[in-house]
């Protein structure tokens, strides 16, 4: 129990890099296989900008051998994944001289701040709601309320962004319609800022928690009803320990774990779906980032941000898998 | 339900514990089922009558007024709503009311055959893993478990944001590549474990073939997981296909209630008090969602019993 056996670390070690390298070179070869060509796009830009432009063909040929998409498939293969490995994706081409990795740099803390916050709070409500379904003891008002209020949590988070923007942002004025923080806060660690940052991000994390909070609150549920017919609990009740206590204690306690495996299951749809709800608030994360990139046709931001998306989804769910065996005693790291 | 139906009168009692009983003989006559069932059918009935009924012409931009709103109501311009177009015009006027008649089962249909195909992959991958073992097993396991932590939305927009406009069956099958991964577990998981079972021991034992074992003695038993893990993947669909769409991706000449939504968010809907224009697909898609969540529920209360006490 106390290490981790070295053939299930292998075996997950191989999953991860099986997936961030079957994820790189899906986002590397789907372009190549469109017949759009970057270098037009880039030619095109040029010419909107300037009316018309002379020797075109001179320059896409400049512009082809810059992109490094005169050479042979194969180098520029290993190229790509030479510089994934050291995130660099090469130069946006809407802000040219910017490279990728430091937009996707600034964006990154946006995202990962409003995703730790709104996952542990729907974490711990929907937790504790799917736990006080099951609980006897726990008032008739939660057992009916509950199921009302999760009819709405099978909905995705840009569908409840929508309404709670228009409710509280357009309607109400108590939360701002977008952005990540006010226009005129100078950003930095003083009270005026980070007020302004809660205040932005209230919004958007409150979205995610209303759709998301319903997955806990059911998976709990049925692992309630598990943990409600096992003998220890039947113990406890006969030995007399308080109602609370057996609900924290024994029943929470073991119905829980499983849930975390779950959490690495749903991670990739939850960050799909902050994406999205970033997208409509023009929060300044990485979904802003991206639907910009989709905008203006920026090949190299779209597949940076989509790698880095999908190396964090692999990452956490690697790190789940490794450190479930510490938290549940139960489940042992299998040699699968 | 009438008073006078049987010749002796029940008790109210004793009527409340017949249809407890009676729920537990078929379980699948459940009410979250029923529900569910009946709101998709509403959004396909929708579908076919209004294709029926009402003149699609008004989908076309610029066929009525700009920015109407639905009857009973005024916008900022103190325009009133008008029958010709009752549930309101988006900002290029286009009629509401023709735009969800297409649009929603649009929807529906991506998420039903991205689910149907990747499904019966799944199917096929996970009864092959479970049965034949092995290399191949190992090759569908690592598979599946490599593909089911990429998220489908990303790769999907890198996917049409270099090949532009895609149509509908295109969008499905795209989506399809990624909900294939959980049947294919579930299924693989539950046919390991009931290859050990007594039943398909004694099925072999009497020279079943495995086709016959696996289709008349594993997959009867797998018919409540089959259709949880079915439902759970139209809804993965309709969420990754509005998505797309909400990114301004996805089918652009075919009217798409994500493609609404996008269109009415970049107009400034949601300022401009043009409730209606981002509301009515936003309600529409909560419908459906509502109605496949509670299918799940009823699914779930279906194939396992313990669950049933609580409702």
């Amino acid at each position: 129990m106390s290490q981790i056996p070295r053939e299930y670390l292998i075996n997950r070690l191989i999953t991860l890099v099986l997936t961030v390298l079957i994820a790189a070179t899906l986002i590397w070869i789907i372009p190549r296989l469109s017949p759009v060509d970057p270098a037009e796009i880039a030619l095109g830009r040029m010419a909107a900008g300037a009316g018309s432009v002379a020797n075109a063909d001179e320059i896409l040929a400049t512009l082809r051998a810059q992109m490094g998409i005169d050479q042979p498939l194969i180098v520029q293969y290993v190229k790509y994944l030479r510089g994934v490995l050291v995130f660099d994706f090469g130069l946006s081409t809407a802000a040219f001289p910017t490279p990728v990795a430091s937009l996707i740099g600034t964006a990154l803390p946006w995202t990962l701040g409003l995703m730790l916050l709104s996952l542990i709070i729907t974490f711990v409500i929907g937790n504790l709601l799917g736990a006080l379904m099951v609980w006897e003891k726990s008032p008739n008002l939660v057992k009916v309320a509950i199921p009302a209020a999760m009819v709405f949590t099978s909905i995705p988070p840009i569908l409840s962004g929508l309404l709670l923007m228009w409710i509280f942002a357009v309607k109400l004025q108590w939360f701002p319609i977008t952005g990540a923080y006010g226009l005129t806060v100078e950003p930095g660690w003083t009270w005026a800022f980070i007020s302004s940052v809660i205040h932005h991000g209230f919004l958007p994390a409150l979205s995610i928690v209303i759709v998301t909070f319903g997955f806990w609150a059911l998976g709990m549920r049925g692992l309630m009803i598990t943990v409600q017919g096992e003998d220890y609990t039947t113990l406890a009740k006969a030995k007399g320990l308080k109602p609370r206590y057996i609900l924290y204690k024994y029943m929470i306690r073991n119905a829980i774990l499983p849930q975390i495996t779950a959490f690495a299951l749903k991670i990739g749809l939850l960050i799909a779906g902050q994406v999205l709800v970033e997208r409509i608030f023009a929060y300044n994360g990485m979904g802003k980032l991206l639907y910009d990139a989709i905008l203006d046709q920026d090949f190299p931001v779209i597949q940076g941000v989509s790698y880095v998306i999908i190396l964090m989804t692999a990452l956490s769910v690697f790190i789940v898998d490794l450190i479930y065996p510490f938290i549940d005693p139960r489940v042992r790291h299998e040699v699968a | 339900m009438t008073e006078a139906t049987s010749a002796t009168p029940l008790t109210r009692a004793e009527k409340q514990q017949a249809r407890r009983l009676r729920r537990f003989e078929n379980p699948w006559m459940n009410p979250k089922l029923i529900w569910g069932c009946s709101l998709l059918l509403g959004i396909v009935a929708l579908g076919i009558l209004g294709r029926m009924l009402w003149n699609l012409d008004l989908v076309f931009t610029g066929s009525s007024t700009l920015k109407l709103p639905p009857i009973g109501f005024e916008n900022l311009r103190k325009q009133p709503g008008v029958w010709d177009t009752p549930l309101g015009t988006d900002g290029s006027g286009r009629d509401m009311l023709s735009l969800i008649i297409i649009g929603a089962p649009n929807s529906l249909f991506v998420g039903l055959l991205a689910s149907l195909i990747g499904m019966s992959t799944g199917i096929v991958l996970g009864f092959t893993a479970g049965f034949v073992g092995g290399r191949t097993d190992d090759v569908i396991r690592v598979l599946s478990d490599v593909m089911i932590t990429i998220p489908p939305l990303l790769i999907l927009v890198v996917f049409q944001s270099s090949f532009g406009d895609v149509s509908l069956t295109m969008m499905a099958l795209l989506i399809a590549g990624f909900v294939w991964q959980s049947p294919t577990r579930l299924i693989r998981a539950q046919v390991l474990s009931m290859k050990q079972s007594g039943y398909v021991q004694m099925a072999r034992l009497s020279g079943a073939s495995t086709g016959h074992i696996m289709f008349r003695e594993i997959m009867p038993n797998l018919v409540p997981y089959l259709f949880g893990s079915f439902i759970a993947n139209v809804t993965t669909s309709i969420v990754t296909a509005v998505g797309l769409e909400v990114l301004g991706l996805g089918p652009q000449r075919i009217p798409t209630l994500g493609r609404t939504i996008y269109e009415a968010i970049n107009a400034g809907a949601l300022i401009q008090n043009l409730w209606w224009w981002w509301g009515i697909p936003t309600l529409l898609l909560a419908v459906m969602f509502i109605g496949l969540l509670l299918i799940n529920l009823g699914l779930d209360e279906v194939s396992n019993p313990r669950l049933r006490k609580l409702s």
